[in-house]
């Protein structure tokens, strides 16, 4: 058997958006694999899921609901055994998850409880002679690493915003069925939730990033404008230089030590382009650059730049982009 | 409090990718190599959690080429007080088989604790601690930015998208830290010098063979340089126009 298995997330009873992604790419794995493999959408929750019904769309032959009172908020270890021994009766020739938060802390446990190697945060997959192939950037980005799994099933998860979600539509037949057994020693007591509106950078399709350039901590004001300008679509990264000066939190770092993007658009604001940065955001589909320095290393990864005042350049590009949305 | 703190050598975040004459790994030559920085926030992590107790044993443990022995020396330095070196050749892609020796080295040695950074910086395989935690059956959370342990219980905070989880833990537990944790000591000149004499074991070590194969390491295609639109917020207008019409973003 070739199935493959895509293991979604929701949040508050809803599908997380992330998870049209991981259907995405396991339909191509599925198709790649071939032999009419199927794909089964997984979702762990306390109740019936909100758009659980829309994942046929993206290719999913068939949605699986588990339920357990203790779902409603991520349990690693009641997640890790309920989907370990799905894997193991459902004979899958492959898991995908999203390289999410809670991917990254979820596909280690399922795939050492399967005795099976994960390739993490990968960014393109492909199958030959039967064997699962995956491309994962390595130092960063710096480097691409192109690895072979022997044997089955292969564990994945794929690098948000990487697997533009696709309309392949199936059957994406749902079932619904209760899972019992101990939540667990690990308990999610909250979640905080960020200031509203804010996207994380990880998943935007969207960044407006700066750097030493805006000077001070209150000048980051002005890309929250440009950000906020973007309708919901954007979010605020930060350089390390800056996010070591505690100017901004870690959450927002773009490179080495901090997140690794590949967002639509990238806008680096006052960013000079330390190789470690650039190694976190090269991946980006579009780069701008905004700085005053035409010698700035940035320049020569931006697709677009502008040599000029940074504090005159960006609320002249939010009126422009305002005017797009208005 | 008993914490073992699991560290890796990596090459510095400075360092500019050259690729082996065997396409498939990093050319070392003239690559600095330093204590992951991820792992240093475990480090510093055991051993405040050390001095708030007032007594402990932090033992900090490689799994590396006989190099990753000056690794160990920076965080003896940094204040741990033994170190093991898991002392293998060659390179492992397998993060399960990483998993697997530390696992063995740690089994029922009766540690409150398991620190690890979140991830290395070099593999980015983000992944041995949690396998670890299966394998050892212990409590896990990953990537905790903020820590507070009381007695035998543990309350952590680790970011997720679009906010925080709160999330509590019995010990022993295994942890991986973020950045944000803390800010990781520097070690001093006489923390230096009693490194040197801190009991610092070295056990050879054959990891599996894993049932990963690398068939390539290769640099990223390169970005084609792109243009100068203009000077000024006079050039905005023919940005935006660019990003609409040409790529296609807007």
């Amino acid at each position: 058997m070739s199935d493959v298995l895509a293991v979604l997330e929701q949040r508050d009873g809803a599908v997380r958006k992330v998870s049209h992604e991981v259907v995405t790419g396991a339909r191509r794995l599925a198709d790649a694999l071939g032999g009419g493999a199927r794909v089964d959408a997984l979702v762990l929750a306390a109740g019936p899921v909100r758009g659980a019904d829309q994942l046929g769309g993206f290719g999913a032959d068939r949605v699986v609901t588990l339920t357990h009172p203790a779902f409603s908020s991520y349990a690693p270890e009641a997640y890790t055994r309920a989907i370990a021994d799905r894997v193991n009766t459902g004979g899958y020739g492959a898991v995908v998850f999203a390289a999410s938060a809670t991917g990254k802390d979820l596909a280690p446990r399922v795939a050492a409880r399967l005795g099976r190697p994960l390739l993490q945060d990968i960014t393109d997959v492909s199958v030959a002679g039967g064997a699962v192939i995956a491309i994962r950037p390595v130092y960063a980005g710096k480097a691409l690493l192109k690895v072979r799994v022997a044997g089955s099933p292969a564990v994945l998860s794929l690098r948000p915003n990487v697997f533009t979600p696709v309309q392949r539509p199936r059957a994406g037949t749902q079932e619904s069925a209760a899972v019992d057994g101990s939540p667990g020693r690990v308990v999610v007591k909250q979640i905080k939730p960020a200031p509203a509106g804010t996207l994380d950078v990880a998943e935007a399709p969207i960044i407006v990033s700066g750097g030493r350039g805006l000077k001070e901590p209150a000048n980051f004001k002005v890309l929250e404008e440009l950000a906020a300008a973007f309708a919901g679509r954007a979010a605020v990264g930060a350089s390390r230089a800056v996010v070591d000066a505690g100017w901004r939190p870690h959450a927002d770092q773009v490179g080495q030590t901090g997140k690794t993007v590949s967002p639509t658009l990238y806008v680096a604001v006052g960013i000079s382009g330390a190789i470690q940065h650039l190694a976190g955001m090269r991946t980006s589909k579009v780069i701008v650059a905004i700085n005053k320095d035409k010698d700035a290393p940035i320049f020569k990864v931006a697709d677009y730049g502008i040599v000029g005042d940074l504090f005159e350049v960006v609320p002249k590009l939010t009126e422009e982009i305002k005017k797009l949305h208005g | 409090m008993k914490i073992a703190v699991c560290i890796k050598r990596v090459p510095d975040s400075e360092t500019r990718v050259k690729i082996a004459a065997d396409g498939k790994s990093l050319d070392e030559a003239g690559v600095k190599f330093i204590l992951n920085p991820y792992d240093e926030f475990a480090v510093e992590a055991a051993l405040r959690l050390k001095e708030k107790a007032g007594s402990g044993d932090v033992v900090v443990i490689s799994l590396g080429p006989a190099a990753a022995q000056e690794t160990i020396r920076t965080a003896l330095a940094m204040g741990a007080d033994r170190g093991v070196l898991l002392q293998t050749q060659g390179f492992h892609p397998d993060g399960l088989e990483t998993a697997k020796a530390l696992a063995a080295e740690l089994k029922g040695a009766g540690f409150d604790l398991i620190l690890l950074g979140k991830m290395a910086i070099d593999d980015y395989n983000h992944q041995v601690g949690p396998m670890m935690a299966e394998l050892l059956d212990l409590p896990c959370v990953t990537t905790v930015a903020q820590l507070e342990i009381a007695g035998d219980k543990g309350t952590a905070e680790r970011e997720i998208e679009g906010g925080v989880e709160v999330v509590e833990f019995p010990l022993p537990a295994l942890l991986t830290t973020d950045k944000g944790l803390n800010e990781p000591r520097y070690p001093a000149l006489k923390g230096i010098m009693a490194a040197k004499k801190k009991p610092l074991e070295v056990k050879p070590t054959a990891p599996g063979p894993g049932a990963l194969e690398i068939l390539s390491l290769t640099l990223p295609p390169e970005r084609q340089a792109g243009k100068i639109v203009g000077q000024g917020s006079a050039a905005v207008p023919e940005l935006v126009r660019l990003l609409r019409e040409e790529a296609k973003v807007l």
